[in-house]
């Protein structure tokens, strides 16, 4: 019987193999874009991991030596017999690859290779004679070495781990050591580190991984992106399943009328579209590969460029991955499946057997209901909400409840032009686009959702992109900026620099507890150079003077919203001492507090804080001969001097990325939006006979037809996108004034870019104007049996 | 003549026998013809080759001398928009427009459209309370009074009807059928009435039968 | 492969594991093999035996607290060897491992540490005698008066180690064969120590006094293919007589004893004299572990129920084992220790 049912089930498909497809190719991209990003976010996931488990960076406390020299081997063994379970690191650079030697038997859980799993020989690891494990491509840039490499992508990228004796040998440091993992277990009973080893310093385990933190926004980013193609994906999914069953419903009763068993029926249906889920499934998975190997290399290349985050150009298929792939695309097309099975299952069997494919226009008043709900849940979100989750609730709303709008927003247009349309064929057009808008607003939907996210995510780009750039001119103001290594050399530079250039800035700073928060205190000289570029947020009357003065702090915007500190409050900077805020100013990228105040308070409560970084001012013309003046008479390596000419340009190729990166996963979301359109007109295609021939009969072309439907995809598109916009620019002010605030502490301002805007609509016409190109196309050659067979056919 | 047939033969793409087998007839204006057949006869095939719908394989089929094999898309469907108009057995109007949008329209594309007249037509019709309706919110029977009057209402030579009455009971159809040949009668116009109902066809002056693609 | 596991199998050569790493040694040079010949040279045997494969300085202690608490104490020093030689830095063969326990009647604490020779993190040296490992020491100038130190999360020991009585020779003049086939080991004891000194518990500092018994052992392949895993008693009774035996445990039971008379003469005794039978098994750390035995030596008229102080007493180390203090009823009583290895799942 099964046999049976599911051969009259699939009948179904054969006859309507574009639905098939449709399905199919739906769910399959939906799932490829999401699980193509979800491989970019994993990767670098991994790689931060990797670096953080090889190298205990944040996961472990650490000693080091003051002055960051080495630390002498009988140091370690002296702390070992003091108590301290600590593990020493040896590092440096071999070739162009990072190589880092540990002692596996010391190490703390889970670091080095020798937790990877097989193919680490701790034998052979300890032995001297060489093991050196790093992943594929790194071991192909390491110096020939005679070590036995092993692959391993456990590794952080361009790193390569080995035994600490064969490090130390390899990197030429004798009997020394780097750095020390303080393990987080420690024994009863230890003496303390000032007795056993006075001129090492402990720094405490960060709690976090620093890379992930920062990296966050951008994966942030991402994950939207890809969340909402699975969404596009799944309103085309739905679309198409919607309509295979409609279409069904006289096959349902008639199995049925047979004595089927409904509940049989529904359950092999479910198996039905479970099988079809898990093909679009594995054609999804294949497919996002592809996308997250493309990709990629411009995801690493930013990540590295912005955070200094490495990140493996290569891809990994972890299982994770591909079974979460899979996963998603099953639970799309039960989402997408829930409604229609749960309509059948109360269907009576005596139902009208018609397609109610053209009901849907009776569902409108539902959907301005819910709109308008989810539109007032996000309103009341904006307005008053509070926290992360608030805000993706904000963003969730917004989009659902902007999608469901379209449909009667569109209706209501469209009307508009009716009424306002003089010719019979206009007339006709307007009314019959509003007669195809429940068959196409599935993908309509699809389309405003690409479009918003697109609008979105390129304005918060690019208001990033404006507030960073303009972020480094300010806080770049000098024209060069030189680090010195000691003191002495400090003081070469001072006396050295007045003489060339035309304003010596010190950058005086020390590390303090401020409101109970972790946070900075700068000195900042007296100059016009702060004055004429800083632009603070907010400020009191004369805030500049009042600062040079003495007489308060200028504070960023992390220390001003997390600790709440406004205008005015006092500061408290040292025991005793205690600066009213002045004024607030933007920090982005920071993730801790900051506080400013003039050169001769922080002298005077930081005496023994010498400046080592100055920044120079100076004609940029000049910039080459002062770094040469102060490499030849002071000293200082080309290294330790960083102009702002190059700080600038770096930046800027780094945010170019980005945008490689945003403009790629824009094309494919409008793509997966183009294709939607595709699918639906073509399914309306043979569906809106009856509507076309009696037209053509009464004396329109089929060319003159064809050109109409063209003109009507590009008409409804152009609305989408007119409807787009406000849409996008609500969901980019979340994300910049609520997710990001919520997420890292700071507001980026919003700028808008009206050609960006423009650019996209045309890119919306263009996948329009693409997708009803083909169906227009085979309108316009169909054959006049086929139209004449609508007036012929017994219906 | 109005309209003259010769030879007319025509096969459908991948149909093993020809629909249509050296038709040859005349109609004179003003003339009222029944087209009768079995089904598959190429009745309808016929009535579509004479209204610009289709195109004749060979032979002649002219209008006031105009051969429409001749013409090209443009021009067939201009002679649909002014001198041809068709009347279905059903879908005939298009379901986005009004009842009176539906009957302007073709008169409209043709530039013929002549409000008064309109208004003539549906009072006769009994249509002029449904106006503002879609069609289907309409019986049957009103579909195709609104077809006649959209048909008649830019005053075309020939007009074809294709079982007009075919989906209506016995009283609706004698009514429905009256109403079309007076009014078709009042113009002046011919009229091709393809039917297999005897009892309509026996009330029409003249009769031709069609025979699997020929006249008997 | 996991460090953890490669200890395992280098340490406790359990069959399974110990077949996996056969080859281990044999890729040099051969490991050293205890010879019944070999007459042991003493403080140079307190030292290491760098060309065996395996030794460990082991030490366990009962201790009663002010209060008359009894407590357990173990202090041990495994040697393990990837190859028959030493070497200075990173790159000797020579991987160390400490384990320290503190029992009482309620609790057990364990610590454990991992070093490599050849850097001073840890090692042994005979004299004076110096056994350590990070900051855990077993220090003295000779074997008669040691200092013993150790530490762990929650617990740490720093007591003193007086010699009472002479250097016991298990088997034949120190060689103690293991199985039928004839595995052995060089195996020698120090069974007469006093102790005083303080336990730090997370409640406090306890002063104690008590008993200690110090076992020397190294060998390069101690048990047959076929040998799962050891019970190794080490009894203390109120007459001043003591009893040191163990089943090895394989298809067919090997066992050895060694009775120490309270002046410290002392007689090895063949295989089946001692005879050890579980009287109630216990689900500890997720294993069946016997944690009260019937001991029997017919010869000295010795029939005793074996009783750990703390059956929650288990090793949860690299290498886990039970390792904790007993109490002795039955024709003699007294106090000692009891070591199980091999119930590892």
């Amino acid at each position: 019987m099964n046999a049976a049912i599911f051969s009259a089930l699939f009948a179904h498909w054969r006859c309507n193999p574009l639905q098939l497809i449709t399905l199919l190719a739906g769910l399959a991209v939906g799932t490829a874009l999401w699980s193509g990003v979800q491989a970019i976010n994993a990767e670098a996931r991994a790689s931060y991991d990797a670096a953080a488990a090889t190298l205990g960076e944040g996961m472990y406390g650490q000693i080091t030596a003051q002055d960051g020299a080495p630390i002498p081997q009988q140091t370690y063994i002296a702390l070992r017999r003091a108590g301290w379970n600590v593990s020493p690191i040896v590092e440096g650079k071999l070739g162009s690859v990072r190589l880092v030697g540990i002692d596996p038997l010391t190490a703390p859980g889970g670091i080095g290779p020798v937790s990877v799993g097989s193919g680490a020989d701790l034998a052979a690891f300890l032995s001297g004679a060489g093991q050196i494990f790093a992943r594929a491509d790194t071991l192909l840039h390491l110096p020939v070495t005679g070590l036995q490499g092993i692959a391993t992508p456990e590794v952080a990228p361009n790193t390569a781990i080995t035994d600490i004796g064969l490090a130390q040998r390899l990197l030429g440091k004798g009997d020394q050591i780097d750095r020390l993992l303080v393990a987080p277990e420690q024994p009863l009973t230890r003496r303390p580190l000032a007795e056993v080893a006075p001129d090492l310093i402990e720094t405490d385990a960060q709690g976090s991984n620093d890379v992930a933190r920062l990296t966050d926004s951008f994966h942030l980013n991402l994950t939207a992106f890809g969340l909402l193609s699975f969404a596009v994906g799944l309103f085309i999914v739905h679309g198409a399943i919607g309509l295979a069953f409609e279409q069904r419903r006289a096959m349902v009763r008639t199995l049925r009328a047979l004595g089927v068993p409904l509940r049989r029926l529904i359950g092999l249906m479910v198996v039905e579209l479970a099988v079809l889920a898990l093909v679009a499934g594995v054609i999804g998975v294949a497919l996002g590969y592809g996308v997250a190997a493309a990709l990629l290399p411009d995801v690493a290349a930013t990540l590295r460029g912005l955070y200094g985050a490495d990140v493996s150009g290569q891809l990994a298929l972890r299982p994770v991955w591909w079974l979460s792939g899979l996963a998603i695309a099953m639970g799309g097309t039960v989402v997408a499946a829930a409604g229609a099975l749960w309509s059948l299952a109360r269907m009576p069997l005596l139902a009208s057997a018609q397609p109610r494919a053209w009901a849907m226009a009776r569902r409108q008043g539902r959907f301005v209901a819910v709109s308008l709900g989810l539109l007032a849940v996000a309103a009341g979100i904006a307005v008053w909400g509070h926290g992360l989750m608030a805000g993706f609730i904000l963003l969730g709303a917004l989009l659902i409840g902007g999608a469901l709008a379209l449909p009667p927003l569109l209706g209501l247009v469209l009307r508009l032009g009716e009424g306002w349309a003089r010719g019979p064929v206009a007339q006709w057009f307007w009314a019959d686009s509003r007669q195809q808008l429940p068959g196409l607003s599935l993908a309509l939907m699809a389309l405003l959702l690409a479009m918003a996210a697109n609008v979105g995510v390129s304005t918060m780009v690019s208001s990033f992109r404006l507030t960073f750039t303009s972020f480094l001119d300010q806080r770049l103001a000098s024209e060069l900026y030189v680090s010195a290594s000691t003191a002495e050399q400090a003081a070469a530079i001072t006396a050295l620099a007045p003489t060339r250039a035309d304003a010596v800035l010190p950058i005086l700073s020390i590390d303090q507890q401020i409101a109970g928060l972790p946070a900075e205190i700068y000195g900042a000289r007296d100059h016009a150079t702060y004055r004429d570029n800083w632009q603070l947020l907010r400020a009191v009357p004369n805030a500049w003077e009042a600062l040079a003065q003495g007489g308060g702090v200028l504070i960023n915007e992390q220390l001003f919203r997390r600790a709440g500190l406004d205008l005015g409050a006092e500061v408290t900077i040292a025991p005793g001492v205690s600066l009213p805020v002045l004024g607030i100013y933007g920090d982005y990228g920071n993730p801790v507090g900051q506080v400013i105040v003039t050169e001769a308070v922080f002298r005077r409560q930081f005496p023994a804080v010498v400046a080592l970084r100055f920044g120079l001012r100076i004609n940029p013309a000049q910039v080459a001969a002062l770094r040469a003046g102060l490499r030849d008479q002071g000293g200082v390596t080309d290294s330790a001097m960083v102009d702002q000419a190059s700080i600038k340009a770096l930046s800027l190729e780094v945010f170019e990325r980005t945008f490689t990166v945003t403009t790629a996963l824009n094309i494919l979301t409008l793509a997966v939006a183009g294709f939607a359109i595709l699918m639906s007109l073509l399914t309306l295609a043979a569906m809106r006979l009856p509507q076309l021939a009696p037209v053509w009969a009464l004396g329109l072309t089929r060319r003159r037809l064809a050109a109409l439907d063209l003109l009507r995809a590009m008409v409804l598109a152009a609305l989408t996108g007119a409807l787009a916009l406000p849409l996008g620019l609500a969901l980019a002010w979340a994300l910049l004034a609520v997710v990001n605030v919520e997420a890292f502490g700071w507001r980026l301002p919003m700028y808008l870019f009206p050609l960006d805007y423009l650019r996209l609509g045309g890119l919306a016409l263009l996948a329009a104007a693409l997708a009803a190109l083909w169906p227009a196309w085979r309108l316009s050659r169909m054959p006049p049996a086929r139209l004449l067979g609508v007036f012929r056919h017994e219906r | 003549m109005l309209l003259t047939l010769r030879e007319v033969t025509k096969t459908y793409p991948g149909a093993e026998a020809p629909v249509l087998r050296g038709v040859s007839f005349d109609l004179a204006a003003g003339e009222m013809l029944a087209l009768t057949g079995e089904s598959g006869s190429g009745k309808s095939t016929l009535l579509h080759l004479v209204g610009g719908l289709d195109t004749a394989d060979s032979g002649v089929v002219a209008i006031e001398g105009t051969d429409l094999t001749l013409l090209d898309d443009a021009d067939r469907a201009a002679l649909r928009r002014g001198t041809a108009g068709v009347i279905f057995q059903q879908f005939n109007l298009i379901p986005s427009l009004t009842v009176a949008a539906n009957i302007a329209f073709q008169a409209r594309l043709a530039r013929r459209h002549d409000p008064k007249r309109a208004q003539v037509l549906s009072g006769r019709l009994g249509l002029t309370e449904h106006l503002h309706k879609y069609p289907e919110q309409l019986s049957g029977g009103q579909q195709q009074r609104v077809a006649i009057a959209r048909t008649l209402a830019p005053q075309p030579k020939l007009v074809l009807a294709d079982e007009p009455t075919g989906n209506l009971d016995e009283a609706t159809a004698d009514t429905v059928f009256a109403l079309l040949c007076e009014l078709v009668s009042e113009t002046g116009a011919g009229l091709i009435l393809v039917t297999h109902s005897e009892r309509l066809a026996g009330r029409m002056r003249r009769r031709l039968h069609l025979r699997a693609g020929q006249l008997t | 492969m996991n460090v953890k596991a490669l200890i395992v199998a280098l340490c406790l050569p359990l069959p399974a594991l110990a077949q996996g790493f056969a080859g281990l040694g044999t890729d040099a040079e051969e490991f050293a093999q205890p010879a019944p010949a070999t007459v042991l040279q003493f403080p140079a045997d307190h030292g290491a035996h760098p060309a065996f494969r395996i030794e460990w300085w082991y030490l366990t202690a009962n201790l009663t607290g002010p209060d008359g608490t009894p407590y357990g104490l173990q202090w041990t020093l495994f040697r393990s060897a990837l190859a028959p030689h030493d070497g200075q830095g990173w790159q000797t063969p020579q991987l160390w491992m400490g384990h320290a326990a503190v029992t009482t009647p309620k609790a057990h604490f364990v610590a454990e540490r991992l070093a490599r020779g050849g850097i001073g993190q840890a090692g042994v040296q005979a004299a004076p005698f110096s056994a350590w490992i990070d900051d855990w020491a077993m220090e003295g100038q000779d074997l008669e008066r040691l200092r013993l130190t150790a530490s762990g999360r929650d617990f740490a020991y720093d007591v003193g180690l007086d010699a009472t009585g002479p250097l016991v020779l298990h088997g034949q003049n120190g060689y103690s064969v293991k199985s039928a086939a004839g595995q052995a080991s060089h195996y020698y004891s120090q069974p007469f120590f006093q102790v005083s000194g303080n336990l730090t518990l997370p409640d406090g500092t306890i002063p104690v006094t008590g008993r200690a018994w110090l076992d020397r052992e190294w060998s390069s392949q101690p048990l047959a293919q076929d040998q799962t895993g050891w019970d190794w008693f080490s009894l203390s009774f109120d007459s001043g007589d003591k009893l040191m035996g163990f089943v090895l445990r394989g298809t067919k039971d090997f066992t050895a004893a060694t009775w120490i008379a309270a002046d410290g003469s002392a007689t090895a005794l063949p295989d089946g004299a001692f005879v050890a039978v579980p009287l109630a098994r216990r689900a500890v750390a997720g294993r069946e572990v016997p944690v009260e035995w019937r001991v029997r030596l017919a010869e000295r008229g010795v029939d005793v129920t074996v009783q750990a102080l703390n059956p929650e007493a288990w090793m949860a180390t690299s290498v886990p084992y039970w390792e904790g203090p007993v109490r002795i009823f039955g024709s003699h009583a007294g106090l000692g220790y009891l070591e199980m290895t091999g119930y590892d799942d």
